[in-house]
Order: C-alpha cells, then sequence, then structure tokens
C-alpha cells in the first residue's frame, strides 16, 4: 500500500475513532449489566410473592384493564402484555394515547385476583441505564446521534482492518510484545483485541444503528402499511376507555384468524403501534427464528369488527432481528456470558486505542504518525 | 508463538485467523437465531473462538 493511502485510512481511523470513542465507551459500559437485565431482575424479584388464586381461574382482559383504570384512574391504557412465566398481566398507560415514553406508566396485574403485583425494586438503576443507553435521555434525537456514532464506528473498525495488514506485516497472529514498552503492549492488544472482535462488532454496531432507527420505522409501517384501514374514519376521534369493545372478544378473534401463533401484546389506539381506530393485537411464530417476528390483527376497537391481519414489512423484520442480535439474549446464558466477554473486548479496544492516540501525539514528530513507521520499532 | 520473522507476511496469512475469527462469530450469531440444541452449542463455539484466540495469544507470549 502507498505511504500516501495509507496515511488517509490513518487519518480515517484516527478521527472516526476520536469522535465515537467517548459515547462508545458509555455504550458498553452501560451495556454490560443490560445484558444480563433478566437475571438481575429475576434476583430483584419479590420470590414471595405468588398469585392470589393459584389454581383459580384467570380473569377476563376486560377485567385486567378495568384494574389498570382503578389504579392509575384518568390514564388511558397504551399498551398490554403478558408475563411468560407466571399469570401476570403488564398495562402501560398515559395521560393521552400519543404520550411521550416519559409520560407512559408500566404496571402489573395479577390474572387471578387483579391485584397490584409489586415492580421489580432496582431504585429505577437498570431504566435509567436503559435510557442512557437508547437516547441520553434525549429522546428521537439521541437515538438518531447514537446510530449515526455508531456508523462512525463501523467506518473505524473498516479502516482498522485495513491498517492491520500493515501493522502485521512483519509479526506472527496473536503477537504481543509485553516487555518493550508500554506503547508496544498496548498497540499489540489494541490489534489483536480489536481484529478478532471485528465480525462481532460490526453486527451488534449494525443492528444497534437499525434499532436507532425503531421510531421512524415504526412511524413509516403505521402511515404505509395501516393507511388503508383508516378510510372510511375521516373525522372521528380515538376511542376513550368508556367507547372501546370487548379486548377479549377482539384478542379471541386475532387467535382464530392465527391459531398456530402465540399472543405477545396489544396495541391501544391512538399510539404509534396501531391506527387511531384500532386495536393492534400482536402474535409472534412459535419457531425460534419466527417468535421474534410479531404480526398485528387489527380489530375495530370502537364496534369490536375484525379489520384485517397482515405481515409487517421488510423494514419491520429488520427491526424485529435486529433486537436480538444486539442484546445477544437469544441463546441462554452462556451466549449472554460469551457477550459480555467481547464487550469488555470491545472497552480495552477503545481504551488502548485512546491511550495509543495520546502518547502518540505527545512524542511523534509531526511526520511520523503513520502505521509504517510504527512498525519500524519492532526490532 | 515465533518470534518475528524477517519476511513479509502475505494478506492471506495476516488475515487467514483473523477470517476464521470472524466466520466463527458470524456462523455462532446466525445459529442461535435459528434454533436451540445444537444450534445454541454452535453458537457458543462460534462466539468463543474470538476469547480462546485472545487466551491462546496471552497464554504463548514469549517474552513472559
Amino acid at each position: 500500500m502507498k505511504q500516501n493511502t495509507l496515511r488517509v485510512w490513518s487519518a480515517v481511523h484516527t478521527w472516526t475513532s476520536l469522535i465515537c470513542t467517548a459515547f462508545m465507551l458509555m455504550l458498553c459500559l452501560t451495556g454490560l449489566p443490560l445484558i444480563f437485565h433478566d437475571e438481575i431482575e429475576a434476583l430483584l424479584d419479590d420470590h414471595a410473592w405468588q398469585p392470589a388464586n393459584p389454581d383459580g381461574p384467570l380473569l377476563s382482559l376486560d377485567a385486567m384493564l378495568a384494574a389498570a383504570y382503578a389504579n392509575r384512574p384518568g390514564e388511558v391504557p397504551l399498551f398490554m402484555s403478558f408475563d411468560t412465566d407466571r399469570p401476570v398481566v403488564n398495562v402501560t398507560s398515559g395521560p393521552t394515547p400519543d404520550a411521550a415514553s416519559g409520560d407512559m406508566h408500566f404496571a402489573s396485574f395479577d390474572r387471578t385476583s387483579g391485584a397490584l403485583v409489586p415492580a421489580h425494586d432496582d431504585g429505577g438503576v437498570m431504566h435509567f441505564l436503559l435510557q442512557l443507553h437508547t437516547d441520553m435521555f434525549l429522546g428521537l434525537p439521541g437515538m438518531l446521534f447514537l446510530g449515526a456514532m455508531g456508523l462512525l464506528l463501523v467506518a473505524a473498525i473498516v479502516s482498522g482492518v485495513v491498517l492491520y495488514a500493515p501493522f502485521m506485516r512483519k509479526l506472527d497472529f496473536g503477537t504481543l510484545r509485553t516487555h518493550r514498552s508500554r506503547r508496544l503492549k498496548w498497540l499489540d492488544y489494541h490489534n489483536l483485541l480489536g481484529i478478532v472482535t471485528v465480525a462481532w462488532l460490526v453486527v451488534v454496531g449494525l443492528t444497534g444503528v437499525v434499532n436507532t432507527l425503531a421510531n421512524p420505522i415504526v412511524d413509516a409501517w403505521r402511515n404505509q402499511s395501516l393507511a388503508d384501514l383508516t378510510a372510511g374514519y375521516q373525522g372521528a376521534t380515538v376511542p376513550t376507555p368508556a367507547e372501546m369493545a370487548s379486548l377479549d372478544a377482539a384478542v379471541a378473534q386475532a387467535i382464530k384468524a392465527a391459531p398456530d401463533m402465540t399472543l405477545q401484546f396489544v396495541a391501544f389506539p391512538g399510539g404509534s403501534w396501531s391506527t387511531d381506530y384500532h386495536y393492534a393485537i400482536f402474535l409472534h411464530g412459535n419457531t425460534p427464528l419466527t417468535s421474534h417476528i410479531i404480526t398485528p390483527a387489527l380489530v375495530d376497537a370502537r364496534t369490536g369488527a375484525f379489520a384485517d391481519m397482515r405481515e409487517m414489512p421488510w423494514y419491520n423484520k429488520a427491526l424485529a432481528l435486529s433486537g436480538p442480535l444486539h442484546f445477544g439474549d437469544y441463546g441462554g446464558l452462556p451466549l449472554k456470558i460469551l457477550w459480555a466477554v467481547l464487550d469488555v473486548l470491545t472497552i480495552i479496544v477503545l481504551v488502548t486505542g485512546l491511550y495509543l492516540w495520546a502518547v502518540r501525539r505527545r512524542t511523534a514528530p509531526r511526520d511520523d504518525r503513520t502505521p509504517l513507521a510504527a512498525t519500524g520499532e519492532r526490532a | 508463538m515465533n518470534r518475528p520473522s524477517r519476511r513479509d507476511k502475505t494478506l492471506w496469512q495476516i488475515f487467514a485467523l483473523p477470517l476464521l475469527a470472524a466466520i466463527a462469530s458470524l456462523v455462532g450469531l446466525v445459529a442461535a437465531l435459528l434454533g436451540d440444541g445444537w444450534l445454541n452449542l454452535l453458537a457458543w463455539i462460534g462466539l468463543a473462538v474470538p476469547v480462546w484466540l485472545v487466551g491462546r495469544a496471552m497464554m504463548c507470549d514469549p517474552e513472559r
């Protein structure tokens, strides 16, 4: 490779890395506990909690909604989801149907009694970490900004792979010169840890970028794929809870329309996951791959009439698959542990990269900053 | 691990093991998505390859 070309790649690597490093460090550090959020929440769970009537019949979904209204008077339902390991229904409510996520309230109810289930008590730490990791408390602009940082990360990885070759021209794979100088030691660690984590980090980085586009993707689906369903409703208002038809009857129709799928959650009318007039009842497949793909059945929330069941477009499916590939929560605890190890290796790459930039800046004469000059130090 | 040799390495020599790490990682990432059971096992093995390569380099340190 020509010296000039190399200098350009080196500049690309330096500047794309420098800009995104602080944010990537924040994402790696907050991401580490988030990998294990299920395990952490299970530890914090009140294990003494038991359903009031373990063998009793399950209350209707309409009864659960009534319990949610009683718990949060004046609020409207936004989402309803279902625990898989206990008879518990979760209702997210808010002051308006299109409430921002910060104004939403999440509560869990015992489906055998309608009683409130105590929440995981971690003082809000996991929620804080998740919010910091998702959008730094800045909403959509924060999400999109972190997405842009993710693209810079990918540019830093690509340029890093290009630079790896001239660095390693005289060295065996995995050489760690730990006793020459601190700089050489951390240079070798940076190169080794960086190059072996390339594929994993590109996947986690790009799926993270896709996740930052969640809001625009869901908006596009709502505006394009569901537009025809709202054609006859001009001028109608979002139904109030009192105007809504039975949720149990709506869900029963959805299950009848897709008997080989499993109920995952319900989005109420007026929010971003449905039209202004329908219950969107989301079901997922039952194979490992299709369990990540959700498909909504839409039911008129005033009349209870079944409207349609329609597959989501490719961009929603890409978003759905970006979840597990980013979180690492789809292959048991060993996969999560490997995710955490690779995350720690990435933190070391980030920190050593910053260190190498700092010492190089301090010690190297201006015209001696290329990797070729660096390999000259090997003897 | 051997001492650095004088001769320049080819691109293939430089990227053979990094390529192994990348392919193993990608196979692992996809495997767990496609199924459970032995596919999960394959995922763990695949993503353990990059970690193993690091451990191997640290153990083989000739200067230690």
